[in-house]
């Protein structure tokens, strides 16, 4: 399962996913984000970081890096993608994920575990959880706090494109547990076709006990079964 | 004394075959004065022996060389007799103090480069580039070893935070830490902030870095094989910083805010990241023979002491080097401190391969002179000398000074005082106790370390607000664990007990994580040397330094000097920050600070002795810094340490949490409350049968003690193992469930303390005043 990781100059997690897709039983392979082809990847990570420093504002310049058209036909043609935080933020700039992330409400970046909800277990990311699953798992970004206008917000909920939620302990999505102001509590959404994601949470940061958490590991595991049953099928 | 104008009519740059030209001064140089020797930092006695060693007048530009070179930053020229008694030497490690950063073999063919270094004097004036270019400096000194960064670590020590000044200074520090450390990425795993009136208009910003590479991995900053290229790499060359070694050696005063701010670099993190990864596969690549920093005094230092260390000596052209502005000086462009620069030696023949791994990283590199034998440091502007000075003598000829100067008696007097008046709680115990664990000091730093990336790269182990960082050595089981410590009340008291306990607790915490501790990083921050009560301080603190180290058989691999933390002419404490790395085999075995389960018996391991010297209770109850700070007992703590590394190898230990700032009362908060967001709080039911008085027993900092727990049906065996090395062990309690109390009896008294009270108390203070 050949599984692309664009790294952009700035990128600071493709390592963690790296290890993260090995982890789950597929191949990754680092693409720098000069190149213009994916090479016949089978799904495509854009890992966290701040790509191209974040001058102007996260992602803003990312998105027209040479990688970048290809990404856009992959998810175009329907393929699977995922983007973390910085990623996240990516794919949101290239127009592949709808809304924006925007400066965290208290102003400052923050580091520390978080959980989030998972709102549906029918996509390809996610066959892994159970729907209604809290997940404890790390946060790490200065730009979370997820906006859309009303339209999009209400389109995003009535079609669940919703796919995680900040939460507490009992799963409530209370306005306590929502770290940086997203609207919704809002963790990670899918594009309306369900292909892209994107999450501001690290799942790449919760794949072995050791370091706290496995709670991401399934993520990744889900995307590769997925990717399995795509190739017998 | 004005020189002649030089004439347009140089040799062509580049080839010079005869006998070099001599330095001339440029047209706009000013004359070498008195006054303008004066202002370089320079006695008369120090230019008198410039003038031996060139045979003439310098010229300004190497007037300025000198001052950077000879300066407390680059030179140690007042600690370096006094650094030499340090131990230095152990079987595993690999490089020592002299190069850019310590290395020790931390088996499984890995080896560690680490170092901690302070950027005081430019965070006082712009907290947030001051602190931020620090990181970025550390950084860089570890990458030059070839090792890639994994964590960082920072000491912190400020004025208390009711001051408005204090906490601007506070909140753009942190900001500027999180900001690069954040987008370069990696973890910060731990540290110290500390918090007291000494440090109020000078505030201590020391940051630390380790690395990761293979033993065979190593390279140094030599310049090597004669005829070899010198290359500029990475950011362009500006204004910015210059003088900034000098600037670090001097004084503040009143009015330095606006004064100083040219002297304050400006940090790029991205610039960082791709310079961090353009010099891993440029080192891995072969194409060069050496690579450093252009830290403090920039293109000087670096150059110079590549020289110095392989006997060689360098030309280049500062022409050729890149620069952000027209009409660059090369005095300017010689002592510039740009961040984010890199001198490279590469193998003659392979400047384009260089070059190509640069611009994949969208990095210049421009080759900008060469290596050659004449073991003199030539620096050309067009071709035309401006600079020829025998390298070594820059670098080895510094003067140093050894001065023996005298106790203040300011300092003999508050710690001669008799603090037995100030013992009795005024309000009570439980007043006490809430008030010690909601001092900022003891308060969580969950404010600080949560705008820090703590988690990236996927192998922080233990992250900050334990005793010890912990990070695991990629692809292995293997562990590397460090803490920053320094209690400058203890130092301020009784410098020598202070140093030495600062080696003791660093070691302390790290041991409680289940490591070995194996070697100690320094920065040594002190006020003018040229004060007699600041020589009695270093000397002492020294001294202290080199017995614990000894002792503990952790060798001091390098640091740095930081002096002239004074602002008219008041004096920071002295703080000898130590940073100590030890070694776990099996990071699974990390042993952590929380109390776990309901029915754990809980231990205290060390005697008490009730030392309320120079303690948090006694500043934060009576404002007062006085008294004679703890001793250390050598003997009984590394007994203790090795009996705790023993119980934890026969993972015996639940928890382990180390005593020291705060005295029982903050341990004990600690380990009930465990971790935030993650953890979940237990209560302790706590009784103490020792006769000391209440409060030297819950807030005397005496070293040497730990509180641990073991499960139930392990008590026995903790119990004969403490008793085999020697180690006393007084079971004080039980752990209770969650959300309980923690209770605690003395002989004379009884305290209940709610877990929401110590919650608020412990994780409310600092957001509380800083938001």
């Amino acid at each position: 399962m050949n599984v692309a990781i664009i790294t952009f100059p700035g990128s600071n997690c493709d390592q963690d996913c790296h290890r993260s897709v090995e982890l789950a039983g597929g191949s990754p392979r680092y693409v720098w984000h000069r190149e213009t082809s994916l090479g016949g990847a089978e799904a495509v990570i854009v890992p966290g970081g701040f790509a191209h420093g974040d001058y102007l504002r996260p992602g803003a310049i990312a998105r027209f890096s040479p990688i970048m058209d290809a990404v856009a036909d992959f998810a175009r043609a329907g393929g699977l993608i995922v983007g973390i935080c910085n990623g996240f933020q990516v794919l949101c700039e290239a127009g592949l994920l709808p809304g924006a992330l925007l400066r965290n409400e208290s102003l400052c970046f923050q580091s520390h575990h978080c959980r989030m909800r998972v709102e549906r277990s029918d996509t390809a990311f996610t066959a892994g959880y159970r729907e209604g699953q809290v997940l404890g798992i790390p946060l790490s970004h200065a730009d979370g706090n997820y906006f859309a206008d009303p339209d999009t917000l209400a389109a995003l909920e009535a079609e669940r494109r919703v796919v995680f939620r900040y939460c507490d302990a009992r799963g409530d999505a209370s306005p306590d547990a929502n770290p940086n102001g997203s609207l919704n509590n809002i963790a990670g959404i899918v594009n309306a076709r369900g292909n892209v994601l994107g999450m501001m949470p690290h799942p790449d940061r919760a794949i072995e006990a050791v370091l706290g958490s496995v709670d991401g590991l399934p993520l990744f595991e889900s995307l590769i079964g997925a990717l399995a049953r795509a190739e017998v099928a | 004394m004005p020189g002649p104008p030089a004439g347009n009519g140089g040799a062509p740059a580049g080839d010079s075959t005869a006998a070099p030209a001599p330095p001339r001064p440029r047209p706009g140089d000013p004359p070498i004065t008195p006054e303008l020797v004066d202002d370089h930092g320079l006695s008369p006695d120090e230019y008198a022996q410039v003038r031996r060693i060139l045979g003439r007048e310098p010229t300004f530009t190497e007037l300025g060389v000198f001052s950077a070179m000879w300066s407390e930053h680059c030179g140690y020229k007042n600690s370096k007799r006094l650094l030499r008694l340090l131990p230095t030497q152990a079987p595993w490690v690999i490089q020592g103090p002299g190069e850019n950063a310590g290395v020790i073999d931390v088996g499984g063919g890995w080896a560690l480069a680490f170092k901690i270094e302070s950027h005081n004097h430019p965070s006082a004036v712009e907290p947030y580039q001051g602190a931020a270019t620090g990181i970025g400096g550390i950084l860089r000194d570890v990458f030059t070893m070839g090792a890639r960064p994994v964590a960082t670590l920072n000491s912190l020590h400020f004025g208390d935070l009711d001051r408005p000044r204090v906490r601007y200074l506070f909140g753009g520090v942190v900001k500027g830490i999180g900001d690069y450390g954040n987008c370069v990425g990696i973890p910060s795993t731990g540290g110290e902030v500390y918090f007291d009136r000494g440090y109020e208009d000078n505030p201590i910003v020391n940051a630390m870095c380790l690395g990761l590479m293979r033993t065979d991995e190593l390279i140094r900053g030599t310049a090597e094989g004669v005829g070899n290229t010198l290359m500029a790499v990475g950011a362009r060359t500006g204004r910015d910083g210059i003088h900034g070694a000098t600037f670090a050696s001097e004084e503040l005063s009143e009015g330095d805010d606006e004064a100083s701010r040219p002297q304050v670099q400006v940090g790029d993190p991205f610039t960082e990241k791709l310079l961090l990864e353009a010099s891993l596969e440029l080192i891995a690549s072969g194409h060069i023979v050496g690579i450093q920093d252009m830290g403090a005094a920039g293109l000087t230092s670096s150059g110079v002491e590549m020289a110095g260390r392989s006997g060689t000596g360098v030309e280049m052209d500062v022409a050729l080097v890149p620069v952000r502005e027209e009409g660059m000086t090369p005095y300017e462009i010689l002592l510039s401190e740009s961040q984010e620069r890199m001198l490279v030696v590469a193998a003659a023949g392979n400047e384009d391969a260089v070059r190509e791994i640069l611009e994949k990283w969208e990095l210049e590199a421009e080759t900008i002179g060469r290596v050659t034998a004449t073991g003199s440091f030539r620096v050309l502007e067009g071709g035309i000398a401006v600079a020829d000075i025998p390298a070594l003598p820059l670098t080895e000829g510094c003067p140093t000074y050894e001065r023996h100067g005298a106790e203040g008696d300011e300092v003999r007097a508050l710690r001669e005082m008799d603090i037995a008046p100030y013992v009795e709680p005024p309000a009570g115990l439980e007043d006490a106790f809430l008030r010690v664990v909601g001092s900022p000091n003891v308060a969580s730093k969950q404010w600080v370390y949560e705008q820090y990336d703590t988690t990236v790269r996927g192998n922080s182990v233990e992250r900050p607000g334990g005793d010890a960082g912990v990070i695991r050595i990629p692809g292995t089981a293997r562990g590397v664990a460090a803490s920053t410590d320094c209690n400058g009340r203890h130092t301020y008291l009784n410098p020598r007990r202070g140093a030495m306990g600062a080696v003791a607790e660093a070691a302390r915490n790290v041991a409680c994580t289940g490591a070995v501790p194996m070697a100690v990083t320094n920065c040594l921050n002190f006020g003018s040397p040229l004060k007699p009560h600041i020589q009695h301080q270093f000397r002492e603190a020294v001294l202290g330094m080199r017995d614990a180290c000894a002792y503990l058989e952790t060798p001091v691999t390098g640091g740095n000097v930081s002096f002239y933390n004074e602002t008219d002419g008041k004096a920071v404490y002295p703080t000898p920050v130590i940073g100590m790395i030890g070694v776990i085999d099996d990071v699974e075995a990390v042993v952590r600070h929380a109390f776990r389960d309901p029915g754990d018996p809980i231990f205290l391991l060390g005697a008490s002795t009730g030392e309320l010297g120079g303690s948090e209770y006694l500043y934060v109850l009576h404002g007062l810094v006085a008294g004679e700070p703890p001793p250390v007992d050598l003997a009984a703590e590394r007994a203790l340490q090795r009996c705790i590394l023993a119980m934890a190898q026969l993972r015996l230990l639940k928890s382990a949490h180390d005593v020291a700032g705060g005295g029982l009362a903050a341990t004990l908060t600690e380990c009930c409350l465990g971790r935030p967001r993650t953890g979940r709080s237990v209560g302790a039911n706590v009784r103490f049968t020792d006769p000391l008085p209440d409060a030297d027993l819950l807030f005397g900092e005496d070293h040497g003690r730990v509180v641990a727990t073991c499960a139930p049906a392990d008590e026995e065996r903790l119990r004969r193992l403490a008793a085999d090395y020697g180690v006393p062990c007084e079971r004080i309690g039980t752990v209770t469930g969650p959300g309980a109390p923690l209770e605690i009896e003395t002989e004379s008294s009884a305290l209940r303390l709610e877990a929401e009270t110590l919650r608020d108390r412990y994780y409310g203070v600092i957001p509380e005043i800083m938001n």
